[in-house]
């Protein structure tokens, strides 16, 4: 299950749609937004995507790792539009039999969308500037599932 | 031909709008939309090098052919997660 979402994340609904009886492990990942990166404190962020293309992405990568690991459920909710301080901009929620499975796949998934899923995020900063984050160190081919 | 582009994020900033178009010669493949873009739009060079264009929704080697009518756009690092 894959989601693009404009309101903020309602973890405790995440965590219930990857509850499974048959599941002895559920793990959620949440990526909030932090306020300082170094000594520079953010005020909040936007995030944008290229919607079709993003879609299309997490559902390869809900796919890719269904594949690898003996997933029972997983769900993928990115937001889009403006995150405040300490908001979740991602939920992975991953459930299996066993923990291992849910804490690889949760981790290869969070690793995966941050190299392959095209959505982007604008850095509102506390000196009043705003900068498009593109991390410098340039594209790495995304680990193979 | 002309190809349009759609930009994202800081693309869209420098070039101030969602979309470009780009005149290449026929059969050209994604290397030569790179080198094209970046004559008509300087501003974008700063980005080019790490970026990554996608044709019909998916990533695209520099070899990959540009066939008419695909949807195209210049994907810089993302920064998603």
């Amino acid at each position: 299950m894959i989601e693009l979402v404009l309101e903020p994340i309602n973890t405790e609904q995440a965590l219930q749609r990857v509850t499974s009886r048959r599941a002895g492990a559920t793990v959620l990942f949440l990526g909030t937004t932090r306020e300082f990166t170094g000594d520079r404190r953010t005020l909040n962020l936007d995030y944008e995507c290229y919607p079709e293309m993003a879609r299309r992405k997490l559902e390869e990568l809900e796919a890719a790792a269904r594949n690898r690991w003996p997933i029972i459920e997983c769900l993928l909710i990115h937001r889009l539009g403006r995150v405040e301080l300490g908001e979740a901009s991602i939920a992975i929620a991953v459930s299996s039999a066993h923990r291992q499975a849910a804490f690889e796949a949760a981790q290869w998934l969070i690793d995966t969308v941050k190299q392959v899923v095209p959505i982007w995020k604008q850095e509102h900063w506390s000196d009043g500037s705003s900068e498009w984050v593109h991390p410098p160190s340039g594209p790495e081919p995304a680990p193979s599932p | 031909m002309k190809i349009e582009v759609q930009l994202f994020a800081g693309a869209r900033k420098i070039a101030g709008s969602d979309a470009v178009w780009v005149e290449v010669p026929d059969g050209s493949d994604v290397s030569g939309l790179r080198s094209a873009l970046c004559s008509a739009h300087p501003g974008l060079a700063v980005l080019l090098p790490g970026s990554r264009f996608a044709v019909n929704l998916q990533f695209a080697d520099e070899q990959a052919p540009l066939p008419r009518d695909a949807e195209i756009a210049l994907i810089p690092p993302v920064s998603g997660g």
